[in-house]
């Protein structure tokens, strides 16, 4: 049976892991290729490594940094930050990263999706998706880290996004980002129920139980950061837990 | 001990080169029909689209290469699927060792997502190359197409229905899943490949 899957995300600024509580208020957690040996070890079922800056900074690649994490670990990892064109993709992939992750540069230029499916396959093409819900209660896209509003639905775009290729989906609700008071079910649900891909939540990831409410027939893995990165959470213990809820856990690593 | 990794346009080479390498084996990694014939051991890696990938391959007189090997070959992911007979991937004739043909998921249940993208048990295990390999170890898989089960099956999952997660005739083995990014049990899979005396079924 095909697991739910427990995904830890280092943010990377500067060689480093970093983590934003709402996207601000960075904090330092460590080398990114020594937590994601750790990660590994502890049953982690994948990894994402974002650099959360380089759209401002533009920051073309991690190729360097890519290249030591393949040399490393063992489970499949994403690479997202920065990527605007299919040579930034094959220089990540041609350095060993499995998936990319694209969000403003796919926004702006929706072909992208396309070109990268045709060219190197939808299963490596994740489409990471920043969204808010506004008063009226719709769900918006947000870019650029969340720094800039669109007047696009979440939902109108997830669709969009995988019928250009997209092979999954990352969707972090800024609402719940750094609360710690648990994922987004409603929209998560929304998008899940609408696209044929899988649906990876982010945001809100506090305890143990917000997993199970999340990953019990709403999505199909769950990121979290801090709550890994500072020990709050035990990758084990989650998996346990999760195994003990009856959602499929890849338990013997 | 030579092994080789066939260089073709399916590549996602450097994770499974790296994961030989902590294995302590460096891998040649090449096209060439001399190298490919006189190694030890083979590894024909895959990530990409079958048809193109065959059409490189017939581009290159591989496929006429592969199908004279007579040394252990090990194909993943795509690899194993362009070793049957036919994908239904863009109707694509492949280079017909495993007597199967490869389909499109195919599920009436919205809740089933194609691809199928994660950890999936393999059961069934009938081959030296899971020697130590518990029945029910959980695999890494990205895949939208699968090939059934059939005579040459010696491994099997679940996802929309069961298929073929291994398959074995004679020299020639094949997985579904990526060995070189399933955790310890992919690493043990590879160890088997490269120090089993592989035994023709």
């Amino acid at each position: 049976m095909l697991t739910k899957r427990i995904i830890p995300c280092l943010d990377i600024k500067n060689g480093r892991t970093v983590k934003g509580t709402n996207f601000v208020d960075l904090r330092d957690a460590g080398d990114p290729v020594e937590l994601a040996a750790l990660y590994a070890a502890q049953g982690a079922d994948e990894l994402v490594f974002l650099d959360i800056t380089a759209t401002n900074e533009k920051r073309k690649t991690l190729a360097e940094l890519v290249d030591r994490i393949a040399q490393r670990i063992n489970i499949p990892f994403t690479v997202g930050g920065g990527i605007s064109s299919v040579e930034d993709v094959r220089l990540l992939l041609d350095h060993g990263a499995d998936k990319i992750s694209i969000n403003t540069s796919a926004f702006k230029n929706p072909n992208l999706i396309d070109q990268l499916a045709a060219e190197f396959g939808s299963q490596c093409v994740v489409l990471a998706i920043d969204t808010k819900q506004h008063d009226d209660g719709e769900w918006y896209v947000y870019l650029n880290g969340g720094r800039v509003a669109t007047e696009t639905r979440c939902l109108d775009w997830a669709i969009e996004g995988v019928k250009r290729g997209a092979g999954e989906i990352l969707l972090t609700s800024m609402d719940h980002d750094g609360t710690k008071a648990g994922f987004a079910k409603e929209i998560t649900g929304l998008v899940s129920a609408h696209v044929g891909v899988p649906i990876i939540a982010s945001g809100g990831g506090g305890e143990p139980k917000h997993f199970a409410a999340i990953l019990d027939g709403i999505a199909d893995a769950a990121l979290a950061a801090s709550v890994f990165h500072f020990g709050e959470i035990s990758i084990p213990d989650l998996k346990h837990y999760l195994d003990e809820q009856n959602i499929p856990m890849r338990l013997n690593y | 001990m030579k092994l080789v990794m066939i260089k073709y346009n399916a590549g996602n080479t450097r994770s499974l080169q790296y994961a030989l390498r902590r294995l302590g084996v460096e891998p040649l990694i090449t096209d060439d029909a001399e190298e490919i014939l006189t190694a030890d051991k083979i590894i024909f890696p895959g990530v990409g689209e079958a048809s193109s990938a065959m059409k490189y391959l017939k581009s290159k007189q591989l496929d006429q290469v592969i199908t004279q090997v007579k040394q252990p070959f090990l194909g993943i992911c795509l690899g194993m699927q362009l070793m049957c007979t036919h994908s239904e991937e863009n109707d694509t004739p492949c280079l017909g060792i495993f007597d199967e043909a490869v389909k499109l998921f195919k599920s009436n249940d919205s809740s089933i997502k194609i691809p199928q993208i994660g950890w999936n048990t393999i059961g069934d295990l009938k081959s030296n190359l899971f020697n130590g390999i518990a029945e029910n170890s959980h695999c890494y898989f990205v895949h939208s197409y699968y090939a059934h089960i059939g005579e040459h099956t010696i491994a099997t999952t679940d996802y929309c229905s069961p298929y073929s997660a291994a398959l074995n005739r004679n020299n020639f083995y094949g997985v579904q899943f990526h060995p070189e990014k399933s955790a310890v049990v992919g690493e043990k899979i590879i160890e088997n490949f490269i120090n089993e005396d592989l035994i023709c079924r």
